[in-house]
């Protein structure tokens, strides 16, 4: 291979940033698997090993549940808003309906409005609905729509040649149908990026969890993560190990969705500023 | 709307008039029913949880409510106590700061990754994927991890810090590094942003770099006249994207510095907006003035927006567009 010389000064600042951005992660594993004493020791490779740190964040608190409750409310939220969004989005791409032009302005607009405008009168919507201290308010909202996926499923509707569509009117399609049969499956990477955010974003959210959630047993993960770290505050001592090996666990399964859905994910942020 | 495709002519036996007819023909109202009908979950959605509690935080934020009894008017008094109370202006220059510090050094850092990122061709994948990691990482896991990191005495950035002779200084206990040590964090994860701006730099046509070699322009100048302009629309976007989301800044400082240890910090240096919002709120119930301090929020992003925007549409350029 020749060796890009005029190159070599990139790759070597590249390199260092990549230490930069990746360094922490691997600090974080491999702290997580030390004892108390050796977090700060800075080691990559841990001196002793004590890998039962995670056995002992597993007996103090419930993390399998806290797991499960961000995998379902992740779940919901992003099925909910990838089929409602989608519909939503294939409605203005293909209608032209009266209004319709007045109404995606407003879709538009609502992406700048900052949550703090609604939430305390949303709150005392689930509140009156007897609604707080369950999961539902995580997710439900999520039924109807969000307008930054809206906008890029639009986009991506929009690229569709419209013969298709027509030469599905002609074979006797219904509406719904061509959404369903036409639409929604040429546009599934699209869809998949769409799932791919909302349900990052599900599973990294701290506000809705603090403001619906009491009992520790109905936790998402970040909010689990944020109560072990207020204990240790509390009680005065701090057990880092905990803290590291708990954080791990709330990461491990974004990198696993990652590694998966990499291409789609990266393809999809690249997007997402260029489709204005 | 301007990207809008025009739609063919023929559509079954009846042709459907071009420009809008006085009367709507049986088929178009048809599709005016259909269209209202697929967008009708957002127009659901949008009356209830965005359009209704708008209009209720309005009104609350005129009232005195905590929750046990019934709203009681007090007019502007809310308003009146956010000019008066020191932890709300205290927060609201925290938010600024913040903010003053992670928009522009995020720009610049996320620009000059994806600069040496294209420079490298094919091998940047590798290098694109390395970015966007931390962005994977839930806020709450990198406070949790970054609290660690930036330990005064035994952080691993502060003995990085030390190789270079550099004394690095107590991050998260000093009062002064508060807000840096929050802005270092998300600093951490701008490689979102990195990928947007590589996307841009990929769409820059490189006939435009030749002819300008060709002219006699250097480095600099090609970047100031060529670069900068041509990817003026994902920079703009990011800027504007990123001063939204610094104004409503939470996950990240709520984690690091508030919750029950926040009477060992003890200083308000670290407390941004949303979390003296969510705090007012949440914790003192004191739901009127929660909701002034709201609105104040959305007067405040939106002006800034406003004003980016008018800056911003004397350099954007386009491409294609307009």
């Amino acid at each position: 291979m020749i060796i890009p010389w005029r190159r070599l000064p990139f790759f070597v600042f590249l390199t260092l940033g990549t230490i930069a951005f990746v360094y922490p992660l691997v600090w974080l594993v491999s702290a997580s698997l030390k004892p108390r004493s050796q977090v700060f020791d800075n080691r990559l490779i841990p001196e002793i090993f004590q890998p039962s740190n995670y056995v002992t964040v597993w007996e103090t608190a419930p993390v399998m549940r806290w797991l499960t409750n961000s995998l379902t409310v992740g779940f919901m939220a992003a099925v909910a808003v990838t089929l409602s969004s989608a519909l939503v989005a294939f409605g203005f791409a293909y209608f032209r309906f009266r209004g319709r032009n007045l109404l995606f302005g407003i879709v538009l607009s609502t992406m700048m409005l900052p949550g703090a405008v609604t939430m305390i009168p949303v709150y005392l919507i689930w509140n009156k609905l007897g609604m707080i201290d369950t999961q539902i308010p995580l997710w439900a909202q999520n039924l109807f729509g969000s307008a930054f996926y809206i906008f890029l499923l639009r986009q991506f509707f929009l690229g569709i040649p419209r013969e298709l569509f027509e030469a599905g009117r002609v074979d006797g399609c219904s509406y719904f149908g061509l959404f369903r049969r036409i639409a929604f499956p040429l546009c599934k990477p699209a869809l998949v990026i769409v799932f791919v955010f909302e349900f990052k974003a599900s599973w990294s959210d701290l506000m809705k969890p603090l403001i619906y959630l009491q009992t520790p047993e109905y936790f998402t993960m970040p909010r689990g993560l944020k109560q072990i770290i207020d204990a240790f505050a509390l009680s005065g001592h701090y057990e880092w190990e905990i803290a590291v090996a708990a954080s791990v666990i709330a990461v491990v399964p974004m990198i696993i969705l990652f590694a998966f859905g990499q291409r789609y994910i990266l393809d999809g942020v690249a997007t997402t500023a260029q489709k204005g | 709307m301007a990207t809008t495709v025009e739609r063919p002519a023929a559509r079954g036996q009846v042709e459907p008039a071009r420009r809008r007819p006085p009367k709507r023909s049986p088929l178009a109202k048809r599709e005016d029913r259909a269209g209202w009908l697929f967008v009708s979950p957002w127009v659901l959605g949008f009356l209830i949880f965005t359009a209704g509690p708008m209009i209720a935080s309005l009104v609350l934020s005129f009232t005195d409510y905590q929750m046990i009894q019934t709203p009681r008017v007090v007019g502007l008094d809310n308003y009146r106590e956010l000019f008066d109370d020191p932890r709300v202006l205290k927060s609201l220059s925290n938010t600024f700061v913040y903010a003053a510090m992670f928009v522009p050094l995020g720009t610049i850092f996320a620009l000059a990754l994806a600069m040496m990122l294209q420079r490298v061709g094919k091998a940047g994948g590798f290098f694109r994927t390395a970015f966007y990691l931390p962005e994977m990482t839930p806020a709450v896991a990198a406070a949790a991890m970054f609290l660690l990191l930036l330990n005064g005495q035994q952080g691993l950035v502060n003995k990085v810090l030390g190789w270079f002779g550099i004394n690095g200084p107590n991050w998260t206990a000093d009062p002064n590094w508060l807000k840096p040590s929050l802005a270092a964090v998300s600093l951490w994860t701008v490689g979102g942003t990195v990928i947007i701006y590589l996307a841009a730099l990929n769409g820059v046509p490189k006939q435009l770099y030749e002819a300008a070699e060709l002219d006699g322009a250097g480095p600099v100048t090609r970047f100031f006249r060529i670069t900068v302009p041509m990817i003026s629309g994902a920079l703009f976007f990011t800027v504007i994207t990123h001063t939204i989301a610094s104004m409503q800044m939470f996950d990240q400082a709520y984690t690091m510095f508030y919750g029950p240890q926040q009477k060992a910090t003890a200083s308000d240096e670290s407390l941004v907006y949303m979390v003296y919002l969510f705090q007012n709120a949440f914790q003192f119930f004191k739901m009127g003035f929660a909701s002034a301090m709201a609105w104040l929020l959305f007067v405040i992003i939106m002006a800034i927006t406003f004003l980016q925007v008018r800056i911003g549409n004397r350099y954007v350029y386009y491409h294609g567009e307009r």
